[in-house]
């Protein structure tokens, strides 16, 4: 029994923080079509930014309190990943929003690549301890259940910050002109919109989730490292093909759904595979659920149409 | 905006526009004054929607010139070009289909800042199509093509236009609901609206036009007031089904 409450509660932080990325893909599929499979490592420069500012902060000033310097490094770390959002959208997407489908993607890839070498070149091959400014100190709400201030965080947090994003895409007037133009950008500009802004300010939304999510990973894992961000985007993406790719709503339930299955699935794999599989092959649940969501509904959990284009 | 009186609202001068390998328009001139109302007929295929759209700004020009209220507007992109007062309905309507009709309405107003007037113009709208009252907070895809067509003109009226395009709004919808269309275009002309009105309804475009331009294979052909062109033995043979 405790076995079962502590890993939903893994899951549950481990999903808030797949659904934060996710839905960074999640909006830009929507808005261009496009799979940015750099997204990932935009998280990881997110993390790694935040890393710089916090050792930086603790040079200048290190009687500084740890929630002072977290809300820097955050405030540092956002702006960073929204222009590396910005850019990677003005200078490679837009260039190939009317190409064949392949190209964008491989650029995306590409991205990826470029991200990571020059994340490799400012913060070298190591992994980098991650300050863990807030405590890790884990507490027994329950006999045999640990859950640490830092997990409490991030499930705070992620739904506060998904609360927000739905009502910025449902209730403000950027947030209709981001689903109009989603759904048709032709019409959306006949309607006064401007449809290179909107979709430059979707890149730049979903990369500041990616670097809340980033510095929340980096920080429940007290680890930052220039490859980090491949596995979470990853998983994000699967989340996002989970709940239906296009739908705010669906990356929210798929990277959950994620991460309880993840979690749960390590927890128990031992017992499934009678000793023969550990927890350190919980990785494989993400691609399995990938590959049957793929086989059995592509639409997704939430999605309504077929999407021919992931 | 500086203009004379006299100057016309829009003007195209030997438009030309091309687009996958086909040379759509070929040349054409056409004129709007003030507060017209005036249709574009032809046959399929003739030119009369790549003309709207190049004139509202989502197909470039292959050459000639758009001059709208005094200046030539061919660089402006569309989203500047209903700023300026230049409203379209496209063909097909182009509904948002996943937003709610209420948001589809709203998006016609995306450009405003007077949220009084915005509103004062949503009750109009509402006057004038009360079946659209009725479905607000409905998503705009579960809509009839009628009411689309309704919302579609709502819509654009609600960005103020100076000068609307109209492409087909009688398209695929029963005789009733177009009788009733054009009620609603004939009454937004009455308030001084400039209509630009492309049809293949060529009768019943031409019946409530004051002018109107016949339009055949890329190139205009025929031009008079409506009245004339109804009586055109040539216009009744091609487009109102006679025979010659």
């Amino acid at each position: 029994m405790e076995t079962l409450i502590q890993q939903i509660l893994n899951g549950l932080v481990i999903g808030s923080v797949y659904a934060l990325i996710a839905l960074g893909y999640t909006m830009v599929y929507g808005i261009l079509g496009l799979i940015n499979f750099a997204h990932g490592d935009v998280l990881m420069v997110g993390a790694l930014t935040a890393l710089q500012t916090m050792m930086f902060l603790m040079g200048v000033a290190p009687g500084m309190s740890p929630i002072a310097m977290l809300t820097i490094a955050l405030m540092v770390a956002i702006p960073v990943c929204m222009m590396i959002g910005f850019t990677m959208e003005r200078l490679a997407y837009r260039r190939l929003r009317n190409a064949p489908r392949l190209a964008p993607l491989i650029t995306a890839i590409g991205m990826s690549f470029l991200l990571q070498t020059l994340a490799m070149i400012i913060w070298g091959r190591n992994y980098h301890t991650f300050p863990q400014l807030i405590s890790t100190t884990p507490m027994q709400p329950i006999e045999g259940v640990f859950v640490t201030p830092v997990q409490i965080f991030i499930i705070i947090a992620s739904a506060l910050i998904m609360i927000g994003l739905s009502l910025l895409v449902n209730k403000t007037r950027i947030g209709r002109a981001m689903r109009a133009t989603a759904e048709n950008h032709r019409v959306a500009s006949l309607m006064g919109v401007d449809t290179n802004a909107v979709i430059a300010f979707t890149f730049v939304i979903g990369a500041a989730l990616a670097a809340v999510a980033g510095v929340m990973f980096a920080s429940n894992y007290g680890i930052a490292h220039y490859g980090m961000g491949f596995m979470p985007g990853l998983k994000a993406f699967t989340a996002a093909v989970l709940g239906g790719i296009g739908n705010l709503g669906g990356a929210m339930l798929g990277g959950i759904v994620l991460g309880l299955v993840e979690s749960l699935g390590a927890g128990y794999i031992e017992h499934m595979t009678f000793g023969f599989l550990n927890s350190s092959y919980q990785d494989i649940f993400a691609f399995i659920i990938l590959g049957l969501v793929l086989i059995f509904k592509p639409t997704g959990l939430l999605g309504e149409r077929v999407s021919d284009r992931a | 905006m500086q203009h004379e009186s006299s100057s016309p609202l829009l003007q195209l001068k030997n438009l030309q526009i091309a687009y996958g390998g086909i040379h759509a328009v070929k040349g054409i001139d056409l004129e709007l004054a003030k507060g017209e109302l005036v249709c574009l007929i032809g046959a399929n295929g003739a030119g009369k929607t790549t003309t709207l759209n190049a004139i509202a700004g989502v197909l470039p020009l292959q050459g000639g010139d758009i001059m709208y209220n005094g200046g030539t507007i061919n660089a402006l992109p569309a989203h500047k070009r209903l700023r300026q007062g230049i409203a379209l309905v496209p063909e097909g309507r182009g509904i948002f289909t996943r937003l709610t009709v209420e948001e589809n309405l709203r998006m016609g107003a995306y450009t405003r800042s007077d949220s009084d007037g915005i509103e004062a113009d949503l009750e109009k709208v509402y006057t004038m199509l009360p079946r659209v009252k009725e479905r607000l907070e409905q998503v705009a895809g579960t809509l009839s093509g009628g009411e689309q067509q309704m919302v579609a003109i709502g819509r654009a009226l609600l960005s103020r236009p100076k000068l609307l395009l109209l492409d087909e709004p009688s398209m695929g919808l029963a005789p009733l609901v177009v009788e009733k269309i054009f009620e609603v275009v004939q009454s937004v002309a009455k308030e001084g609206v400039t209509i630009l009105l492309v049809e293949q309804n060529a009768n019943l475009a031409l019946e409530f036009s004051q002018r109107g331009y016949v339009m055949e294979s890329g190139k205009i052909t025929l031009t008079g007031s409506g009245d004339d062109l109804l009586a055109d033995p040539k216009v009744r043979a091609a487009y109102l089904g006679e025979a010659a």
